[in-house]
Parts: C-alpha cells; sequence; structure tokens
C-alpha cells in the first residue's frame, strides 16, 4: 500500500528561505537546498518549494535552486508560485523539479490544466486549491472567484492534474487542525491523491486528515520551528497505526 | 564506468544524472548511436507518456535495439521501463523488446503516487537487498508482462509491476533517483550488474 506522505513546504524568494525557519545558525537559514536536505534526512517523503516572488520579479533565482535542488535532493519535490503557461512549467520540469504546482494561472484559464498534463503527464501537475469557506480563492485568499471549490476540484482532475494540493484559507496558520470538511468532500469527489493543507498544529491533525481521505499533509509552521519535530510526527503517527515511512 | 543516458528532450535527466555520478559512474547524456551502443550500459528514464517518449526516443530506437541484440545491458526507469514493452494503453508503441502490455492503473487514486514497499518475486541483481524497502512512484500507467520476467511488485490495491529483468534489460517503475537510499543502492546495483554483464 502507497504510505501517507508528510510534505514540508518553504516558502522561497529570490532563491532563499524567507519565514518562520529558525535554526541556530543564521547563515544556514536562507539557503533551501540545504533546508531541504535537512528534512529529507529526518523523514520528509516530499518537498514542496513555493516561490512567493514568481511574476514579480521573473525566473531567475528559482530555476537556480530547482537545479541545485535536482542535483542535491533524494526525495522528490514540488515547486508552485507563479506558473502562468506552458513555458513557465517547462522551464521548471527541465530543471529538475518532479512536479509543479499551478494555482491561480489554473483558475484564470482552466484550459491550461489541460495542456500541461497533455505536455508532460499528469503524474507532473499539481492543481493548488486555496478555498474559503468553500469557496475558490486567488492572490492569498483575497480574490473571491464565485467557484464552488469542490466542483473546481473535479474539474481540475478531469482535465489532468495528478494531484490536487487543497488549502484552507480559514485554517491556514491557525494551529488548530486541517480544514476536515473541504479535505473530506474534495477527497471523496476526485480519483487523484489530495494532499490537505493549512492548520497542523499537532501530529493528531495529521492523522485526522488522513482519515477524512488525504493522501499526503502538508506541514509548514509544526516543522520550521524545530525540524526534528517532522521525526516526532513520523513516529507518533507509525504508532498510532498510520502507514507511513519511517 | 560510462553510462549513457538516451536523450529524448521530455525526461528530467538531470536528477537521474546526478544520483548516477552520486554512485559512482561517469555519466553522459546523448542522442549519438555510437555513444549509446559503446557506454557500459545504457539509460532509458523517463517521466511523461509512452507516447511522447516514443516520440522523443524515435531517433536512438534503432541503437537501443542494436544494443539490445548485442545483449549489452540496458535499464529502465519508469516510463523508461515502459518502453521496453510494445503497445500502450496510453498511445504510443514502445520498444517491444519484451512481451506484455501497457495499461492505466485500476485503482481509487492514479496516479500511484508516493512511497511504496518492494515485494521480491524471484532473485534480482537488480534489487538485491531491497525487499521490503520503501521506494517512489508517480505513475498512472504500468506494465503487464507476459511470462516471468517480474522480479518485484508493490501493491496499489492490487498487484503492480515494479522490477523487471530480462537478458541485458532491467526496469524499474518507480525513481531510483528520487528513493533516498533504496534507491541509491538500487543504481549501485545496476552498475555492478552492467559491470558483470
Amino acid at each position: 500500500m502507497v504510505k501517507k506522505r508528510l510534505i514540508p513546504c518553504l516558502d522561497v524568494a529570490d532563491g532563499r528561505v524567507v519565514k518562520g525557519v529558525r535554526f541556530e545558525s543564521l547563515r544556514d537559514v536562507g539557503d533551501p537546498v540545504e533546508l531541504a536536505r535537512r528534512y529529507s534526512e529526518l523523514g520528509a517523503d516530499e518537498l514542496v518549494f513555493l516561490d512567493i516572488t514568481a511574476g514579480i520579479e521573473g525566473r531567475g533565482p528559482i530555476l537556480e535552486l530547482v537545479e541545485q535542488a535536482a542535483e542535491t535532493l533524494t526525495v522528490p519535490f514540488t515547486v508552485g508560485g507563479g506558473i502562468s503557461g506552458l513555458e513557465d512549467a517547462r522551464g521548471l520540469l527541465r530543471a529538475g523539479a518532479d512536479k509543479v504546482a499551478v494555482n491561480r494561472a489554473a483558475v484564470d484559464d482552466p484550459e491550461l490544466l489541460t495542456a500541461l498534463a497533455a505536455e508532460f503527464g499528469s503524474q507532473a501537475i499539481v492543481c493548488a486549491l486555496d478555498a474559503r469557506a468553500g469557496e475558490v480563492v486567488t492572490h492569498g485568499g483575497r480574490n473571491g472567484r464565485g467557484l464552488d471549490a469542490v466542483a473546481w476540484a473535479r474539474e481540475a482532475v478531469e482535465r489532468g492534474a495528478g494531484e490536487l494540493l487543497v488549502t484552507s484559507i480559514d485554517a491556514d496558520g491557525t494551529r488548530a487542525g486541517y480544514d476536515l470538511e473541504l479535505t473530506r468532500a474534495i477527497a471523496a469527489a476526485v480519483g487523484v491523491p489530495v494532499i490537505a493543507s493549512g492548520g497542523a498544529g499537532e501530529g493528531s491533525h495529521l492523522a485526522d486528515a488522513f482519515r477524512a481521505g488525504a493522501d499526503a499533509a502538508l506541514v509548514a509552521s509544526i516543522v520550521h520551528e524545530r525540524p526534528e519535530r517532522l521525526l516526532e510526527l513520523k513516529s507518533e503517527l507509525k504508532e498510532a497505526g498510520w502507514n507511513v515511512r519511517t | 564506468m560510462r553510462v549513457v543516458l538516451a536523450d529524448y528532450g521530455a525526461g528530467n535527466l538531470r536528477s537521474v544524472s546526478a544520483a548516477f555520478v552520486r554512485a559512482g559512474a561517469e555519466v553522459v547524456v546523448s542522442t549519438d548511436a555510437a555513444e549509446i551502443l559503446e557506454a557500459q550500459l545504457a539509460v532509458i528514464a523517463g517521466v511523461g507518456h509512452v507516447e511522447s517518449a516514443a516520440r522523443g526516443l524515435a531517433p536512438v530506437a534503432d541503437a537501443l535495439r542494436e544494443r539490445f541484440e548485442r545483449e549489452r545491458p540496458i535499464l529502465g526507469i519508469c516510463v523508461g521501463m515502459q518502453m521496453f514493452f510494445g503497445e500502450s494503453e496510453e498511445g504510443g508503441c514502445g520498444l517491444g523488446l519484451l512481451s506484455g502490455a501497457v495499461r492505466r492503473l485500476r485503482a481509487k487514486r492514479v496516479p500511484h503516487m508516493g512511497w511504496n514497499s518492494l515485494t521480491l518475486t524471484r532473485p534480482s541483481r537488480l534489487l538485491d537487498g531491497l525487499d521490503g524497502a520503501d521506494v517512489y512512484f508517480a505513475h498512472s500507467y504500468a506494465a503487464e508482462p507476459d511470462g516471468a520476467v517480474t522480479v518485484a511488485k508493490v501493491d496499489h490495491e492490487g498487484p503492480v509491476a515494479a522490477g523487471v529483468e530480462s537478458g541485458p534489460l532491467a526496469g524499474v517503475q518507480f525513481h531510483p533517483e528520487r528513493s533516498g537510499h533504496a534507491g541509491a543502492r538500487v543504481l549501485e546495483n545496476a552498475l555492478a550488474w552492467s559491470r558483470s554483464v
């Protein structure tokens, strides 16, 4: 049986990690590849790099980061943030990303998902979906799109998305647990893996997300404060009977 | 030890190349027939569609077939392993070196995405020491080999062929370059195997 995955997410700007990470040595704080490698040593099943400057300052720094990550990491990684078309995705995948995550551009033009899947295969295309109270939102939650989250999830998959990264803007940053209602509704509606995102504060939250049907859980602040927490989360989940890689 | 990665344009060769370098090989990425024939190990790595892989591989398909006829080792990774077979449900046609079909996975969750535990089904040079190891998969289609070429399987709501070996061919459906220490072991085994063939 395929195992439930824990996926740390790193926010990067200009090729550097920009928030939420507090290591002892300041010099190490900024290097995404080093941090990613540390997480993979601690049992990360995959990693996500989210380029939060993409679209503002071009794609130069992130491509270098992706090349380095591809050569250094021995676990898969996804790159998201600001992918607006086929060529952005091609650049990232050629540089060595295993998957690309598209968010706003797919909502703006759903046909993009069809084209990406046809070109690179569904397994390389993650549709990132942000929702608030069941509605799809973009621009970091500022813009409601008048789209039902479950309906959009279905369409994204029909068009070829091979995985969904489902972030609840309501739960994000609260550490009060994932949005289980949203996770459950989307996991039941689609036939591709679903990654729950937003709200993880403790191990039982991850177990709740898995119980709701998620195949993987994105973790950010919960592990950024203390990366060793990742190891602990895994053993807690294992002890609770979850099929995780240890 | 020289390893040639057959370049067909679509693949993510940087990770595979780096992983072979870590395993101690000298790696070239090439479409050159002589290069593909002469290297000690040729690798067809790949993600995406059999159809686009087949299109991209067309210029080097003859070199790969000749390599096969000369019984020189070829390692197929993911779609590269699927390319050993003929017709694919996904469209397109592989090299037809092994008999069997490539079919879409029938499971509640497709793609089969993530880490899964190998079960060795017979002794294997490539997967020696890896019974029970977790390795990373990302695929929607899988080979269903005829005969006894399957050396390992995983369970994804039913058995999925995870490794094949036959004469100079060795293939894995998972991504050794993205499978941590277990994946590194697979590539080391592949190098040892190709030295001995």
